[in-house]
């Protein structure tokens, strides 16, 4: 398969080394001796993935069965739980393909799902045949006959009614007794109204039954719910699929030396932590031996790495780099830097108001109004005729044509055709309400580093010529630091001409290794070049030199996100007040800043973050956040509606509401010309099922309505609802791009898909 | 003229035919991957269902 990573063999410095303890907390057993693991695989976007999958991890010694599941990019593996876990992880990195542990605890079977389809595959069932009943009754049957399909009409009614109903009983139910109404409030008194006046009629060999009414009705919301469902567990379920970068644990040594690996809840403060090149720092520590450098800038949006040695202190969620350190926790995991953020965010939750849907606003206003009028109609008719039994008949009539089939469908629809075209650009939305408050919102607050920034250092300026640049490549693939990873990306046409020997990595300093006889040093001036005296005045932050002779100097900027301006002038366009708020130094937020002609705020603490989104909320503006980094979290939860990119930290992707998946900023403008658009839908949808009501309830008040015109005025109106939600989709829909699963989701970080390339 | 006595029936038991294997194919997991079954199709090998005596892996 031309579009598969093949071949590729990893540099052992790069693999991602997963710790046989760790695949064991995350397994578990599924029967007698047989332990199952799943993995999230992001790469996996074809049929030859999982054939080479498959296969490749059948093979190892151990496993029991490997299945790939496409659609949600995971692999389950079973395997002998005698044996110790055999190397998943690293197989697969030696094809191609970056794998990570996926937590099923935080996941569950989803029964929600499960359980609306097969309401509404019941209720599917039933309406289809009590609707071919029906029809012989309109039809014209005689009385023997009409009775004899209605009580079987009742049959079939009465068991799919009890099982698919359930669903909205329970929710009015709910809302009932805390109080409130719902908009299932209204559809349950309506369908089960109708199924007991139809009961009714049937036992006393009435001409008029509305079986067909009530079922139809639970059909057809059904379907809208069961779509907004599928549509948010999608997009769910991508979001979680993305990396997990929070530590699930770590090496511990005992006072005695033995060395134990514990989960993160289980470290407690003065225990001692080995943190091997490549580990997340778990819990707040303070660095005991060793010399290495840390990348912050998912936790505090400082965009250099940091250098870190004896005595230096450490936040949990911080990435170790280059070399090993032994560190001693300093707290225990609840009371780390990301429990800190946790604890942020729920005091910014709390700070927020409610707020309310505008299917419950619509629903609210909505109910008084159609029970009232079926009553009052009920008292006219009563006052008129006199007979309780035909009032009683046209007052459940006008309950029955206003039952909000139309009004049920006419929100979610637009959401999920909404959802449906956002997901196709790479942007997923949590749930319906997140595009009700984007289409509000009149300003936007990005974050710098990893939000405006790709948060990874780019070879900007380098002197020397392309085979410097090869050789200085070549070297820097055996390393994690993200300087090499930019200098592999950029160099990696000639990068497979080099011999290699005797590679070696100094934290803090750089790589060393041996080419032909030669002695090079990757890394910083005065360590690779200490004689050299750099030509330019500002000191280039990597050079490379052979046996102590500086051959080139490379220099790096953290690049900006793909199409950043385009989005922000259609922002700007759009009227949107942007604001820049960074934790990172002043200077590079200037600079950024100055750059794009945006105001900024520097240096800000995650508290001043939040107390800053909603100061803004308080000033009667509703605010966009767009952040990555832990620090942005709490200022995410009490901004009006967030975003963040598939490389935030799983703390932000899990609070945002809309997470994208592409490098492009670009989504960020998308997200909000569609979250507007689906809201003019939705108002004239809105406006559709009140006009229909306009013209329907005055019939059934009269008592014109029977049970064709019923279903008739039903399904019309639906259908018009549904199909103007369908507009959405249809105006300048962009072609289908393929999404890019290898540079948009977050691996990019952790696993340089790059480098799978170079490296062939 | 009574033949709908048979044919209501009839027709009944087949819609609840249907809703079954609907009903089975969901329980058995074969909803879980549709990108991927449409995919493994393309495949010459063998690939053989779940083992059935456990529950279909997610």
């Amino acid at each position: 398969m031309s579009c598969c990573v093949s071949g590729a063999e990893f540099p052992n410095a790069v693999a991602l080394r997963a710790l046989n303890d760790e695949i064991m907390l995350a397994s578990r057993t599924v029967e007698e001796g047989l332990r199952q693991t799943d993995l999230s695989v992001p790469a996996i976007h074809c049929g030859g993935c999982i054939q080479k999958i498959e296969t490749t991890l059948a093979a190892l010694p151990g496993v029991e069965q490997a299945r790939v599941n496409l659609s949600t990019k995971r692999v389950s593996i079973r395997w002998h739980a005698a044996t110790t876990p055999p190397p998943f992880i690293e197989a697969l990195n030696q094809i191609g393909y970056g794998a990570h542990l996926y937590d099923t605890a935080s996941d569950g079977k989803d029964k929600t799902q499960t359980e609306l389809v097969r309401a509404l595959a019941v209720a599917g069932f039933a309406a289809s045949n009590i609707m071919l009943l029906s029809v012989s009754v309109w039809s014209g049957a005689e009385p023997a006959t009409r009775d004899l399909f209605h009580w079987l009409s009742a049959l079939i009614a009465f068991p799919a009614l009890a099982y698919s109903g359930r669903i909205f009983f329970r929710s009015a139910w709910q809302a009932l007794r805390h109080g409130q109404t719902n908009m299932d409030v209204p559809i349950s008194i309506g369908v089960l109204l109708a199924f007991g006046l139809s009961l009714y009629e049937t036992i006393h060999h009435g001409q008029h039954a509305y079986f067909d009414a009530s079922i139809t009705l639970l059909f057809f919301l059904l379907i809208g719910r069961t779509l907004d469902h599928v549509m948010r567990e999608r997009a769910r379920t991508a979001v979680r699929g993305l990396a997990n970068l929070a530590a699930r644990g770590a090496l511990v040594v005992a006072p005695d030396g033995a060395q134990n690996y514990l989960p993160v809840e289980k470290i407690e403060t003065g225990m001692t932590i080995l943190l091997a090149a490549g580990e997340r720092v778990p819990v707040d520590a303070l660095v005991l031996k060793g010399r290495s450098e840390l990348d912050c800038s998912l936790v505090s949006g400082e965009s250099l790495p940091q250098p870190a040695q004896e005595g230096a202190t450490l936040q949990a969620g911080t990435l170790n780099l280059t070399g090993p350190l032994t560190i001693v926790a300093t707290a225990a995991a609840q009371n780390s830097f990301l429990a800190e953020m946790v604890r942020m965010m729920e005091a910014a939750e709390s700070g927020r108001s409610v707020y309310r849907r505008i299917a419950d606003r619509a629903s609210q206003l909505y109910a008084p109004v159609v029970h009232l009028t079926a009553l009052l109609t009920f008292i006219g008719w009563m006052i008129i005729e006199g007979d309780v039994h035909h009032a009683l008949t046209i007052a459940i009539a006008v309950l029955i044509i206003t039952c909000p089939c139309a009004l049920g469908l006419a929100v979610p629809m637009v959401q999920i055709v909404a959802a449906r075209r956002l997901f196709e650009q790479g942007i997923m939305v949590k749930d319906g309400g997140a595009l009700e408050r984007l289409a509000e919102i009149d300003s936007v607050v990005f974050d710098k580093t990893g939000t405006l920034t790709m948060g990874e250092p780019k070879l900007t300026k380098h002197t020397g010529n392309t085979e410097t640049l090869a050789l200085a490549a070549a070297i820097a693939l055996h390393s994690r630091h993200p300087y090499s990873r930019a200098l592999a990306a950029a160099g990696r046409k000639g990068i497979g001409q080099f011999e290699i020997t005797n590679i070696s990595e100094h934290a803090g300093a750089g790589v060393e290794a041996e080419i032909g006889g030669s002695h090079y040093r990757l890394g910083r001036p005065e360590w690779a070049a200490p004689d050299a005296k750099p030509g330019t005045a500002e000191t280039p932050r990597v050079v490379l030199a052979r046996d102590g002779h500086l051959l080139a100097s490379f220099d790096f900027d953290d690049e900006l996100r793909p199409d950043t301006n385009a989005a922000i002038t259609a922002l700007k366009r759009d009227g949107v007040a942007i604001e820049v708020l960074s934790g990172d130094r002043a200077a590079p937020v200037q600079a950024l800043a100055a750059q794009l002609g945006l105001p900024h705020i520097a240096h800000v603490s995650p508290g001043e973050k939040s107390a800053h989104v909603a100061a803004i909320a308080a000033a009667g503006h509703r605010a966009l956040m767009v952040g990555d980094g832990l620090n942005d979290a709490p200022a995410l939860v009490a901004a009006h509606v967030s975003m963040a990119p598939a490389s935030a930290a799983d703390i932000n992707r899990n609070a945002a509401d809309l997470v994208f998946l592409r490098e492009s900023l670009l989504a960020v403008p998308q997200a909000i010309e569609v979250a507007r658009r689906a809201r003019v839908l939705v108002r004239q949808n809105l406006m559709l099922a009140v006009s229909y009501n306009l013209v329907a309830v005055p019939l059934a008040i009269m008592g014109g309505v029977t049970p064709l015109v019923a279903a008739i005025a039903m399904s019309g109106s639906s259908l018009i609802v549904v199909g103007n939600a369908l507009r959405l989709g249809r105006t300048h829909m962009q072609k289908h791009e393929e999404p890019r699963p290898a540079a948009g989701i977050s691996p990019s970080r952790d696993f340089p898909q790059e480098f799978a390339e170079a490296a062939r | 003229m009574m033949d709908f006595l048979y044919l209501v029936p009839i027709a009944l038991v087949l819609g609840l035919i249907g809703l079954v294997a609907f009903m089975w194919t969901l329980r058995s997991g074969q909803y879980d991957d549709l990108d991927g079954a449409a995919e493994r199709i393309l495949h010459d090998d063998e690939d053989k269902p779940l083992p059935s005596k456990k529950k279909a892996p997610r």
